[in-house]
């Protein structure tokens, strides 16, 4: 079987896609020059007694923008929907269009829906006012959307992440898979790497990996940091100070300092990391549960049942989280004894603790400077004083009126900061830190890949390319969350 | 401003005493110990050579007792050992068994200016910190040179009119770039610029265009002697272009806002040029903004230079903070985290005088 070209029966079309960009870019930078020396637009009052701009060379080149723009996109639509029929007949993309076909419906659907409700449905409708949010959240929505069905479902990949095929060391994009039986894929889309593995599988499976770890590492960052900054930032005083103090004393680590600290076998060994996973993971508990009292303990009625559903749920999840083979901390010399196994319904892979574990370690003081420097600001205003006056707690006036009005900043950092863990977990990967070193993560994958860079450069492009795009994507949302929420 | 800076530098002694110990209390973990043992040792070491090889060299004893070894107020190590000619060799932290005994220091730390000496690298460690960060310096002084104009031009084209393509164009660029950590531009790089198989070297290869194999070189070794651009300019571009992005959006907020000030509205409908407004009126004052930024932007480029060092095989600091690391090397790795929580906090410390120097409004009141 003859090797796969990248566009296959659609090559016709590359030249119109190359020349479509080579005029796009070069269109970009003269708008770029000439709007540093063109003059402001001039206004002309016509014979009607109406304003007009004229439009002018400036005008021109943004038109000639748009359209090329426009030719590039429709070109890119053609390659996916030929290569969603086509599949491996139109080549490389299309092969991989073809595979994709569920993410891509699962995007359509939530777009067309969300677009169609986006005026009842709040912040996020209001998302899709604005056209980097929606880039940004077209690029997240495919991440993960592709992430989920590769790592929970196994659709899109096309062989094993980790089985190795004989004969496709290295082998470039595109190369037929030797001996293939005929139920199997059979090409390596994007080649094989080092080991001879699928890059593309692992490209997909790398995904749920990150789509996993970063999304709720910043959640239980955020917990921790809002639990701690709130009152640091209402109280203010010893507990501020020392608060502060710990939070810059984290901060003014090296981060890869500190994760070579925590993030070594020999630390694993030792149990500190279950030590700070107890700690930490206990934020949500102590948060969800001050946020209800605080609320309904005028009404002992509703409190009382409402909390120990509640908190009895989350004590189990805390449980079962830090507890594995019925225990807490398990190392050489001592145990102590935790959630007995049968009650424990998910056991947490060590080395996935462990980088979980650091991260939110790493991201709370930040999250926890934030928030507050947004409890100090928001303590001043005239509805807490009212709050104060009607006589309600701190606790409550911290929980249901500070931190509702401080929700558009931490929103839009919210997303920044999945984000940048993203970053870290692969920076973790690119130290070969924390995950075992056959993970298809893409930090994992990019360190692997780095050995042999000057020779082969696809096993290592695309995870590099993902990330980038992964970030980009949650930039994006955040910049336009950003800016819908300013709007109003 | 006096009683400011001394407390801040009270502060900051206290954030390196804590840091230092918890760095101190991390390495002296006895599974690293024992790591440390084996690799100085050997791998093969019973636990019983293991205890005796870290108790000979002071190991073992109690973590605070040890902590103050290192500070200089608690009395160094010694041990007195009956080898096989029947004669005591004593051994200590402060000397070695070839000096007088009248000359045996009591107390070595770093109070007293004795850094230790590194078990990986087999030499002073304050020799050896000095070395790596002169070559980082000059790595960080080239970015330092390459990014900080390249964000305030980015900044200001992009804020001196909000919204127009220019702006969109600018503002694009400078988040793409904050979404790519360094070690994603790093290997981009490399496989575009510096591999003789793929990106454009090959075809400019073909042409004629260079004589090397490759346009520039993927590993920057030799940049520490002898700085190229060929060999340095990848490195240098690949931390600032991180760095970059959020400095350049500071500067452009910071724009944006001063340009709608009554101010330059005063100064436009008084028929001032455009250029004129931007140079000499906005200009001075959306800059102040971006300076705390960019000082609090070099604790931060320290990570980009750890990754930078270790994917581009740079000799300098943070080449060597991932290989003591690696080796548990103590001693070593507390220079290193001292010389970066220094760094951290100094450059805070001129973020805020300079931010008073800088804004005439914080300084007169």
């Amino acid at each position: 079987m003859a090797p796969l070209t990248w566009t296959g029966s659609l090559s016709f079309l590359n030249l119109f896609f190359g020349l479509a960009v080579g005029i796009f870019a070069v269109m970009v930078i003269v708008q770029i020059i000439t709007s540093l020396f063109a003059k402001e637009q001039t206004i002309h009052i016509r014979s009607d007694g109406t304003a007009a701009t004229s439009a002018g060379i400036g005008g021109l080149i943004s038109f000639a923008v748009k359209v090329t723009f426009f030719a590039i996109l429709a070109i890119v639509i053609i390659y996916l929907l030929a290569g969603i029929v086509m599949g491996t007949n139109a080549g490389i993309f299309g092969g991989m269009a073809q595979q994709l076909t569920p993410v891509w419906v699962g995007m359509v659907l939530i777009f067309v829906a969300s677009i169609k409700f986006k005026r009842s449905l709040g912040l996020y409708g209001k998302l899709f006012d604005s056209t980097v949010g929606m880039i940004g959240f077209a690029l997240v929505l495919f991440w993960v959307l592709a992430g989920i069905m590769a790592g929970v479902f196994d659709m899109i990949i096309t062989h094993d992440s980790l089985s190795q095929a004989s004969g496709m060391k290295n082998k470039l994009p595109g190369t037929p898979l030797r001996g293939a039986e005929d139920d199997e894929f059979q090409w390596y889309l994007l080649g094989g790497d080092n080991l001879a593995r699928d890059v593309f599988s692992r490209l997909f499976k790398g995904a749920w990996t990150v789509v996993l770890i970063a999304p709720f590492a910043t959640i239980f960052a955020f917990m921790v940091g809002i639990t701690l900054g709130l009152p640091a930032g209402y109280y203010g005083g010893r507990l501020d100070t020392f608060l502060s103090f710990v939070a810059n004393l984290i901060l003014a680590f090296p981060v890869i300092l500190l994760f070579y600290l925590l993030v070594t076998p020999e630390i694993v060994a030792t149990g500190i990391p279950n030590y700070m996973a107890a700690v930490l993971f206990v934020f949500p508990v102590i948060f969800f549960g001050v946020l209800l009292n605080s609320r309904y303990h005028t009404q002992p009625k509703v409190r009382t049942p409402l909390l120990i559903v509640v908190l009895g749920a989350l004590a189990w999840i805390y449980l079962a989280l830090i507890s594995n083979n019925g225990n807490i901390i398990s190392t050489k010399e001592y145990n102590i004894w935790g959630l007995p196994e049968f009650l424990d319904f998910y056991d947490m892979d060590p080395s996935i603790l462990v980088v979980f574990v650091s991260v939110v370690f790493v991201n709370a003081p930040t999250v926890f400077r934030i928030v507050r420097g947004l409890a100090l600001d928001i303590k001043t205003r005239d509805y807490v004083a009212a709050a104060q006056t009607r006589g309600e707690g701190p606790w409550y006036i911290m929980l249901w009126e500070i931190l509702p009005n401080a929700r558009g900043p931490l929103i839009v950092d919210f997303c920044l900061r999945i984000g940048y863990t993203t970053i870290l977990l692969g920076t973790l990967g690119f130290f070969g830190l924390g995950l075992e070193s056959e993970s298809p993560d893409w930090g994992t994958t990019i360190n692997t890949g780095r050995t042999l860079i000057r020779a082969y450069v696809h096993p290592l492009l695309p995870p590099a390319v993902s990330l980038l795009t992964l970030v980009l994507g949650l930039n994006l949302l955040a910049d336009g969350l950003r800016e819908e929420s300013l709007r109003d | 401003m006096g009683t400011f800076i001394i407390r801040r530098l009270g502060q900051m002694l206290l954030t390196a005493l804590c840091l230092t110990f918890i760095v101190f209390f991390m390495t002296n973990l006895t599974p690293n110990l024992e790591k440390l043992a084996k690799t100085q040792g050997n791998f093969r070491m019973s636990d019983e050579a293991v205890n005796s090889w870290l108790s000979d060299r002071g190991y073992l004893a109690p973590l605070p007792y040890k902590f103050g070894q290192w500070v200089g107020v608690v009395p160094g190590w010694t041990n007195e050992k009956t080898d096989n000619d029947g004669q005591t060799v004593v051994t200590g932290r402060c000397f070695l068994a070839a000096t007088p005994v009248e000359d045996r220091a009591r107390f070595c730390g770093v109070l007293q200016g004795f850094w230790g000496y590194s078990s990986v690298f087999k030499t002073d460690v304050d020799a050896l910190v000095a070395k790596r960060l002169s070559a980082t310096g000059k790595l960080m002084g080239f970015v330092l040179l390459l990014m900080v104009p390249m964000a305030l031009i980015v900044g200001i084209l992009a804020g001196m009119r909000e919204g127009s393509n220019l702006d969109r164009t600018l503002s694009t660029f400078s988040i793409a770039s904050t979404a790519t950590p360094e070690y994603v531009s790093g290997v981009i790089f490399i496989a575009l610029l510096a591999s003789s198989k793929f990106g454009i070297s090959p075809i400019l290869a073909d042409w004629g265009w260079i004589d090397t194999k490759t346009l520039f070189l993927g590993s920057a070794k030799k940049a520490v002697e002898d700085a190229t651009f060929r060999n340095f300019f990848l490195p240098v571009l690949t931390i600032s272009l991180y760095g970059m992005g959020y400095i350049a959006r500071m500067t452009r907020a910071s724009m944006a806002e001063v340009m709608t000030a009554q101010y330059i509205r005063t100064a436009r409908l008084k028929g001032v040029n455009f250029r004129n407004v931007v140079m000499k009126h906005a200009l001075r004052n959306a800059l102040i903004a971006p300076f705390t930024v960019i000082m609090l932007q070099v604790p931060w480029l320290l990570n980009g230079v750890v990754i930078v060092e270790y994917l581009f095989a740079y000799d300098g600091f943070g080449r060597l903070l991932v290989e003591a690391a690696r080796g548990n090397d103590i001693e070593l790795l507390m220079a290193i985290s001292v010389v970066s929580v220094i760094l951290v906090l100094l450059t805070q410390l001129i973020s805020d005088i300079g931010y008073v120097f800088l804004n005439p409004r914080i300084r007169i009141s």
